[in-house]
Formats: structure tokens, sequence, C-alpha cells
């Protein structure tokens, strides 16, 4: 018998520890009860179109005729494509070098990054570097290669907010780093508190652990926090304080849906602040084509901004970058449209305009229905989402239903998302898979399902939910809070 | 005794005006010295430090001294040093024509085919377009502008695709139905069927090459073999997850044969140092070296990964670009089948990707690996990692599996599309054979044929002269010899040292891409080039 090249014993443990839950046991569970012919809503992901969602027109005939240069010669083209889409296309061709088929520079195309700086310049009232900002397979590839620079070994601690968003846990499990949790105050609207923040960063430091950076999320994911101007000023002044690398997460910036905290990037926040503290601060802030209401998952667009970050720091991170030799093309062109999408008087602008509301006006009705629809469950208490795409409600189990979930051999919520699952096909992450305090349960679902079939959702929940309920419940008391 | 005071003095006074901001980690007496100042005077302007800040723990922005020391021992030649040069120089042409000797750069050093002025196949970017806008097909003018496979080719993809959603994340591994024609591909071409739940679609083949290393290595100790010289992606990739690359050398005199006897050398070598040698990669055909290697080479090697318990990485990236009639591609796939060798036998790990072939869709970010032999447990794991990407891009999947099944005989394109294939790999034989001719009519210089791939390697013997001159100015020989053809020039290559080559040899790549009428020029110049550099070096 040969010897076993890889097995599991001789497996990278940093993979070992890898978790990921939005693509983890429920997910794995509803697409086998999907083969076996099951209804399922996936709800586990950021992923609108997968929940019909329609593209937006204008990039799509862009793109296509980027794809397709042949069509820019036919005489025919404008049957089926608009004159303001033919001139864009030919446009980003000409920022190419050789069209979509050849690798770009390792940072993106440069005449993107340029629209990308004059988006971010127009949007914070600053200006902003194309050097600095490096264009990513989606966001998540740009979050691997920061923490990979900052990351030494586990005595490099990173702040991550609890609940989060998993690509940060996984991510430091795999480059062998420590994560060091800030609770979100979810009786707060999941607020954040710098004495929190002290009190965690002085913890970690006990154990030995040198804190590196802090990720926030905003809007946050998934709890949907809109953090205020006030709240962003005291994070980096902590993170000044601290000599904390501050890393942005901010894909969901065009997903608000309430009017008192409208986005405001870290980045203006730091310009703002002036004085050595914005050319001191170190940040780096991300953006993707996957959310907002492009919703353009499958293209794996995204990119970073980098602020104060030291230049030789910057050619390394770009050499890092040269070895994956470019990302892809496309994904830029999607980039380049979303920091400048059709203006007034282009002939795609009504369109544009019609479909980019309608899709973020529903998206507002839907985080409304949502939150209603899980509050009007009595032992459920849910945030309303002020912004991203999720509704991170809890829910409060009676004893008897955790204890037939440890002897399942089940975390509750995996527990209770499992039999929601089972009878509804409603497929949700459950909470354990963020992050959350001790004995307190949430499911992240997404407000994504079609506003047609919404109120079939919420009802179907509500009758599960309340036969759960029957079921375990003896009146002794719930779990805490 | 004055000059150590004074000296103490000027460094207290340098720590504490750099308190506010202290760029540099602080070494452990540097942190003392501070306390101790801090704590005997007050210092106007600064931000009351916070209990944490004044102990011992040194302060940690990101900067050279504070980033992942794997970072900074990563290299990686292909967009190195001289393609920075080349690019200044390119900015001083625009800014400033006729500034340098030569009208244009002429990037050599990277294998971007498009780049350089190859046309996409028109079948691939028709479907591509369709399914980048489906709306397309819904409109009668769309059959007057695309061929009718074109448009049946797209309808069956988006059928494949749930909700025909071509911007949603899809399956982890990639959409279901484009494995299972990828799948399909695989066994046309081998002869042995392809279980699609071993095929991971991810963003070219280079993210597949880092996943495994990550797999692999778990500290220093563990070694993986590759071939010397490399494509650097996996010496960087090694350094990157912190393993230690043991080198097997190609054997230029033999075309760059790979020698059984030297891999077990280097193995045993290896393993008498105490590394645990987890993984052997092989390229093939070669990069930069071209070489297609022998089934029976094949053979062999496969023998050998069998009876050491090593994983065998197969970069078959090039496996549509073979050039000479008396050699053939065969996968390690197929030859390990052919060998009767099961999942229980070997561990493979095939890569293929968009970006060479005849199609050279480097920009598209497509490819796949196809992982046999390994446990459910380790393909779950491989699965886990490959999940907090959620996916690889869409389009590039969709490309994957046009490449591995692209018209056939019948179809309405396959006459254009087997024209436009033909037309590339032939001009791509001519031009590997006419660069390495010229090459070789090169005072002290040898090049090997290039079999397949899309790189030339060629041998440059360097003067003592130039070696000592190289050495004065602090660059590698052949960095020296590649900067100065570049500044004479505009021809952009890779020095020999990037990818790993026999100390005491110089070598440089380039890439036999330059468009055919572009040859004649790259060759001229080289040649004067060359001849006026043996004038000025010659011993």
């Amino acid at each position: 018998m040969s010897p076993k090249a890889l097995d599991y014993e001789s497996l990278n443990e940093n993979v070992k520890k890898v978790q990921y839950a939005v693509r983890g046991e429920l997910y794995l569970r509803a697409s086998e009860l999907q083969k076996e012919g099951k209804k399922i809503i996936f709800t586990n992901v950021g992923n609108p179109h997968a929940l019909g969602q329609k593209p937006l027109t204008f990039p799509r005939q862009v793109v296509a005729l980027c794809q397709a240069p042949f069509l820019l010669d036919d005489p025919n083209v404008g049957l089926l494509f608009p004159a303001d889409a033919i001139a864009r296309a030919k446009h980003y061709l000409s920022l190419t070098s050789g069209g979509l088929g050849a690798y770009s520079d390792s940072r993106g195309l440069p005449g993107v990054r340029k629209e990308v700086a004059d988006f971010i310049g127009r949007r914070d009232g600053y200006p902003s570097d194309p050097e600095l900002i490096f264009l990513t397979d989606g966001a998540s590839k740009g979050v691997m290669q920061i923490l990979n620079a900052i990351i030494r070994g586990e005595g490099d601690g990173v702040l991550v907010p609890v609940p989060q968003y998993p690509l940060y846990s996984a991510a430091i499990a795999l480059f062998g780093g420590s994560l060091v949790p800030y609770y979100l105050e979810e009786t707060a609207n999941w607020g954040l508190d710098v004495a929190d923040l002290r009190q965690s960063v002085a913890q970690a430091r006990r154990k030995g652990i040198t804190v590196r950076a802090m990720v926030i999320i905003n809007p946050g994911n998934p709890t949907g926090q809109c953090l205020s101007a006030a709240n962003l000023r005291e994070i980096l002044q902590f993170c000044y304080q601290e000599n904390l690398v501050l890393l942005g997460d901010e894909v969901y910036q065009q997903n608000i849906y309430q009017d008192e905290r409208p986005f405001i990037s870290v980045k203006k926040v730091l310009m703002d602040m002036g004085g050595p503290m914005s050319k001191e601060v170190q940040l780096v802030s991300f953006h993707s084509v996957s959310k907002g209401y492009w919703g353009e998952c499958g293209q794996r667009g995204g990119y970073f901004e980098m602020t104060n970050i030291p230049p030789r720091t910057v050619d390394e991170i770009y050499k890092i970058a040269s070895i994956s030799l470019s990302p892809n093309v496309p994904a830029m062109i999607f980039l380049g449209l979303m920091v400048n999408p059709p203006k007034p008087g282009d002939i795609s602008y009504d369109q544009f305009v019609r479909e980019s509301k309608e899709i973020l006006e529903s998206l507002r009705r839907r985080a409304r229905i949502m939150t209603d629809g899980f509050n009007s469950c009595r032992n459920v208490v849910c945030n309303f989402t002020e912004g991203a795409m999720y509704s991170f409600p809890q829910i409060r189990l009676p004893p008897r239903a955790i204890e037939a979930a440890k002897k399942a051999g089940k975390v509750p919520d995996v527990f209770y998302c499992l039999k929601l699952l089972e009878a509804t096909g409603i497929s949700t992450v459950p909470g354990s898979g963020f992050g959350q305090k001790e004995g307190v349960f949430h499911l992240r679902t997404t407000i994504l399902p079609a506003e047609e079939d919404m109120p079939a959702i919420m009802a179907s929940f509500k009758k599960f939910n309340d036969e759960f309920m029957e079921q375990y419940e003896d009146h002794r008391g719930y779990s805490r809070m | 005794m004055r000059r150590f005071v004074a000296d103490k003095a000027k460094s207290l006074f340098h720590l504490s005006r750099s308190f506010q901001r202290r760029p540099e980690p602080l070494n452990p007496l540097q942190s003392l010295l501070l306390t101790r100042f801090l704590s005997s005077t007050s210092i106007v302007d600064c931000p009351s430090p916070s209990p944490s800040s004044s102990t011992m723990d040194p302060p940690t922005p990101l900067t050279l001294h504070t980033i992942n020391p794997k970072v900074l021992k990563c290299e990686y030649a292909v967009r190195g040093e001289v393609v920075t040069i080349a690019q200044r120089l390119q900015q001083e042409l625009k800014d400033n024509p006729g500034s340098h000797p030569f009208d244009e750069i002429l990037y050599c050093n990277i294998g971007n085919p498009q780049s350089l002025g190859q046309q996409p196949i028109t079948f691939f970017r028709e479907v591509l377009a369709l399914c980048d806008h489906p709306s397309l097909l819904d409109k009668s003018e769309t059959s007057g502008l695309f061929s009718a496979d074109s448009i049946d080719r797209a309808w069956t993809i988006l059928d494949q695709i749930p909700g025909r959603a071509t911007g949603a994340y899809s399956h982890s591994q990639g959409i279901k139905g484009l494995r299972d024609a990828i799948a399909a591909g695989i066994e046309a071409r081998d002869g042995f069927p392809s279980d699609p739940n071993d095929i991971f679609l991810t963003d070219g083949a280079s993210p597949g090459v880092h996943m495994m290393m990550q797999l692999l290595i778990r500290s220093e100790s563990d070694g993986i073999l590759c071939p010397i010289p490399q494509y650097p992606l996996y010496s960087a990739s090694i350094a990157l997850h912190g393993g230690t690359l043991v080198p097997y050398y190609l054997d230029e005199a033999t075309g760059w044969g790979l020698e059984i006897s030297d891999l077990k050398k280097q193995l045993a070598a290896a393993k008498s140092k105490g590394l645990s040698v987890r993984a052997l990669v092989v390229i093939n055909p070669g990069n930069p070296t071209g070489q297609v290697l022998s089934e029976e080479n094949q053979r062999q090697i496969v023998e050998f990964c069998k009876k050491e318990g090593l994983v065998l990485l197969a970069d078959e990236v090039y496996q549509e670009n073979v050039y000479v009639p008396d050699k053939q591609f065969h996968s390690f796939k197929k030859v390990v089948r052919s060998m009767g060798y099961g999942d229980e036998d070997i561990a493979l790990v095939s890569f293929q990707s968009v970006s060479k072939g005849y199609y050279g869709e480097c920009g598209k970010r497509g490819g796949y690996m196809e992982v046999t032999g390994f446990s459910a447990d380790i393909k779950e794991q491989i699965y886990k990692v490959a999940s907090v990407n959620l996916c690889s891009n869409i389009s590039g999947q969709i490309l994957a599996s046009l490449v591995m099944n692209p018209p056939k005989v019948g179809d309405e394109s396959y006459e254009s599309y087997r024209g436009e294939r033909d037309g590339i790999l032939s001009s791509l034989a001519r031009r590997a054979k006419t660069l390495e001719d010229a090459l070789n009519s090169l005072e002290g210089v040898t090049c090997n044929k290039a079999e397949g791939a899309m790189y030339l390697f060629p041998r440059i013997r360097l003067p003592e002269k130039a070696i000592k001159a190289a050495e004065a100015a602090n660059t590698a020989p052949d960095a020296f010899y590649c900067k100065r053809l570049l500044n004479a020039t505009g021809v952009v290559v890779v020095p020999g040292s990037g990818f790993g080559q026999v100390p005491g040899t110089w070598h440089f790549r380039c890439t036999i891409l330059p468009q055919e009428d572009k040859i004649p020029a790259v060759v001229s110049r080289l040649t004067e080039f060359h001849r006026g550099f043996m004038d000025e070096f010659r011993d």
C-alpha cells in the first residue's frame, strides 16, 4: 500500500481551523435536499441575482460589446445596442492593451483605477490617488491580501466585530493569526463602544498578542447597522492611539435603508479630522460590484484603496498581486461603470435610474417587511436592517430546545436552522457562524427573496417558529436576553 | 563620555519627537529609555498615552519592518525589476518621442498573447457576449450578428445556470453543468473518465496552485520538489506559505530532460536535511524551458510519486502548445490511468487554464484543477477553502468549458474556429523556430528548441568583463544583460535568475509572442545589440 501523500493528519493545521458557515453545514444540507427535489429558498448568502434580481441593462450591454469587439464593426450593431453603450465599450477597450483577453497591470487597468479615484474624490470631497487603488477579483481577495501582509504569526491579533462576516475569521485562521473579538451591542442597535474595544485590546495584550489591525464593516454584515460620523471618529482616534491598521469593509455603501445615518466613508471622516491623524492613521477601504443595487457577485470585481501605507509596503503588496498576474478584466469594466454610471442626458440614463431605484426601493421595503415579520414572533427580537442585505433576528430558545440540540450533537441555533430548513425550505445561516454572545442565538437571512414572495416566506417562518415553540416550550423561561 | 551623553540625549530627543507617531517598532532598550524619559518630563501636544501603549509593546503600524516576512521573502521576476524599468521607458517615450533609440517597448517578458495582437477565438467571444447579456437571445436581430451554433451553445450554458443568472455566485467548485462539460472534454482528450466532482474552477490556474500549497505546507520543514528552471509562481507560492523549495535540475544538455536519478538524489538530500517532501511539481510542456515530456518519462515520474508518497502537481496549462511533430501532449491523468492506477494509488492535481493554448485569454482568469486520489475529507477541506472566496468568476468558468469543448466537425463555426486555431498555432511554431535560430546564431548563445509552451530560454555565455561590470553595478550578470538589452532595443525579457538555473550559467526568457511581422525587427535589434555587447565586453 503506497504511503498516503496527503491525508487529514498531515494537512496544514491552519486549513483545518478555517470555518465559513455561509457555505457550511446548513448550505450543504439545503443543497442535498434540493437534489432530492425539495424547493429551497437560499437566503444564506448575499447573492441577489440568484433570487431573481435582474442585472442592470447598461453594464451588460457594455461588457457584451467589449467581449465581442467584432460587433462594433458590424453596421447593424445599433439595432441591438444603444449608442452610449457602444461609446462606453469603445472607451473601456481603449483602456486595455489588447482587449479583455490580455493580463492587465497587476493592480488593474490604470484607466479604471483613475475612474475609481475620481469617484472616491467626488464621494468624499478629498482627492484619491489611483496608484493606491488596487483592483481585485472580488473584495474578498483584497481582504486576504491585506491580512496576509499584516499577519506574521499567531502573536498578531486582528480586532474583528462580533457578529462578523466570517471571511475575516476564516482569513485570520488561514494565515495563522489571532482573532481579537469586540462585541457589538444588540440592545444599542448593534452599536460599538470604544470602552469595549479598549477592554478587548487589553485582554489580548495580556495574553501576549500584538494587536495589529481592526476591521469595521459599515454598513454591517450580518448586523446591518450604519455607523455615525461620531462613531467613525471614535474608531479612528482609537486606531491612532493604538497604532492599528484600520480595514474598512464598505461593500454595502449603496445599501442604506434609513435616512438618519447616510453612508459616510471612513476615509472621509479621517480626512475631515485633519491634522497629524489624517496623515498617519493607516487605512485600507474595500468596495465591490457584488452588492449595492448591482449585485454582480459572479463577476468577482472589487478594489481596495490604501491610505497612509508607506510606499515600500505598497510595493510589497503590489508584488504579491503580481504573482497572480492580474485580476479579471471584465470585472474591471463593471467597476468602472459602477463608479461612472450613465449621466443625465445619456440615452441609457432613464432606464438605468429606473432599474436602480426599483431595486433599492424594494430592498428598503423588504428590509422593513422582514424586520416586522420577525418581530411579530413572540420569541424573536430583530433590530431593523439599516443597511446591507441581511436580517439577523435573535431567536430566544426554550431550555428544552437547547437540551434537544445538545442531544442531537448540534449547537442550538444550528439545530433550529436545520429544523427550519427541513420544515420550510428556507436556508439560513445560524448565528454561531458569525459569532454572538454566549447563550444568545441568532440566524442570518438575506432580504433578497422577491418582494412578492416575502409575505409567504415570513408566514412560513412564523408558522414553523410557533410550532417549534409549541413543541419545546414549557414556560420555564427562555435563553438569555 | 560627553559624546556618549550627548548621543544618548540626542536619541531620547529623537524618540520623544517621534512618540506621537512611531514609524518603526522600538527595540526593548529604546522603549525603556522612552518610558524613563516620559516619566520625568512632560510633553506638549502628545496624545495621552493609553496604559497599553506605554508598555514594552512595540507599535505596529504596517511597514516593511512589521509586514509578514513571508511576503518580503517571495519574488516574482516575470513582473519584476526589468519590467518596472520598461514601464518607465514606455512613459518616457510617450512624453518625449525620440528620447530612446527605439520607437516602442516590446514586452517579451510575459505569456500575454492578446496584448501583442493575437486575436481571440471568435466563437468563444460570441458565446461569452451572449452569456454576458442574455437578453440578446430574445431579439430577432441577434441571429444576424451571431453564428447559430454560438447562440445554441449560449442557450445550453444558460440553461445550466440557475435562473440564467450569470451574475450570481455559483457553487464554490463552479457551475455543475460546466464541470460536466469539462469532465466530458477531459474524457474525450484522454480516453479515461473524469468526475465533475473532482473539478474546481478557479480564477486562472494560479489560485489553484496557491490552494494546494496552502494545504500541503505546514511549516518550513515541508518541502516541495520543483523543476529548475521553473515558472516562479511555484517558488513564490512556496515562500508565501512558509515552505521550502526542493530543486531538481532539468538537464539543458539533453533538451531540458528530466532525470529520475536526479529526482531521487534531490529527494534523498532533502530528507537527510530533515525535510518532509510533500509534492512534486511538473510543468508539461515546460515553462520557461518548453520541453514536452515523453510518455516513458511521465510513467517514471508517476512511479516515483507513487513509491515516495508524493502528491503530483501537474501544471498542464500549455497542453495545446506543442510545435514539434515528434512530440505529443499526454496528460498525467491519462498516463496514470493507462498504467492501471486509480485513486487509491496516487494523488494527482492537474491544472489547466484559459490563458494559453491558442485561445490566450489571460485577462479572463479562467482555469481549473482536477483533483484525484484524495480522500473525501481532504476534498472537503479543499471545498471549504474554495468556499471562503465563494466562487471564481462566471465568465471565466464558461470560457473554461468552451476551451475543453470547442466546436466540432459539422458545427457551423467549426471551419472558422479551425482556421483561427491552426493559424495561431502554426504561427507560434514558426515564430518559435525563427527566434530559436536567431538566438543560436548569436556569439556564445545556445538555445534549446521550444517544443511547446510560449518561451525560449537561451543560455548566454557572458565574458568575464561583463560579469565584473555587472558586479560593479550590483546586479546579477543576466539581469545586467537584460537591462542593457532593454535600454538599447526596447525589448523586455526576464533574466534567467528569475526562474532558477545551474549556478554559474546565465539565461533569459523571451516569449515567442510578438506578432509575426514584428519578429524580424526583434531579431535584428537583438542581433545588433548582442554584437555590440560582445564587442564591448569580449575577453
